[in-house]
């Protein structure tokens, strides 16, 4: 099974306590939303900050995505809150 | 370059004369505001995708408005009320190209760019929510 690097951002990354980290889930981890749901069982902190999926973006190696898009041969997933530049 | 993502000041002198000869040349310039006691301003941002979201309107701009020269400035790391955080310009052969590219950067760049915005008030912080006028700003962009 592959492994894919997790990159958090803001209060995602404050909340997980780490900017990144590499992982590999289990086949059954389809999509975005899948893995969030994955990732928020391996702790408090990840379900936490995972808690209100409406506060939540994320970007499949750099593109931004919806919440049920594929991660199947993803390389990088970044997940984050909604952005607030300029 | 028509894009840059950086820690140092903006120099606003420089940047404007860099968009070159143009019969018209539309600028906005965001500060830092100093709302309820602000104090500071940190901007964290996604390397690489922050890169290509901003030439990603810069080209989009071109196409749509035929302008000549178009640049976008974005500040990260840790500023203070009434500094420059962003800096947009849109040269044109006339003004409506030149303004609406500008707005349009300006606009698609607070909703498209992973920039994020953590105020501090003396020793606390506080991630920045996103407002919903902007999303809307954004959408009247959408062809």
């Amino acid at each position: 099974m592959a492994t894919i690097d997790l990159l958090y951002f803001a209060w995602v990354r404050e909340g997980i306590g780490t900017g990144s980290e590499t992982v590999e889930p289990p086949p059954e981890v389809a999509t975005v939303s899948g893995l969030i749901d994955w990732l928020s069982g391996r702790g408090a902190a990840y379900a936490t900050t995972f808690a209100d999926r409406t506060r939540l973006r994320a970007a499949v190696d750099q593109r931004f995505v919806p919440m049920d898009a594929p991660i199947i041969g993803a390389r990088e997933v970044a997940i984050f809150p909604p952005v607030t530049g300029g | 370059m028509s894009i840059s993502v950086q820690q140092a000041p903006i120099n606003l002198a420089a940047e404007l004369a860099a968009v070159g000869e143009a019969g018209a040349v539309a600028t906005f310039i965001g500060h830092v505001r100093a709302d309820d006691g602000v104090t500071g301003l940190t901007l964290e941002h996604y390397p690489g995708a922050t890169e290509a979201a901003l030439a990603a309107l810069v080209d989009e701009a071109r196409q749509r408005w035929r302008v000549s020269n178009a640049r976008i400035v974005h500040r990260v790391g840790a500023m203070r009320p009434g500094e420059a955080i962003v800096f947009v310009a849109a040269a044109a052969r006339y003004r409506h190209a030149a303004l609406e590219a500008c707005a349009f950067l300006i606009d698609r760049l607070k909703t498209d760019a992973p920039f994020w915005k953590q105020e501090m008030r003396g020793e606390t912080s506080r991630w920045v929510e996103p407002r919903a006028t902007d999303a809307d700003a954004a959408a009247r962009w959408t062809r």
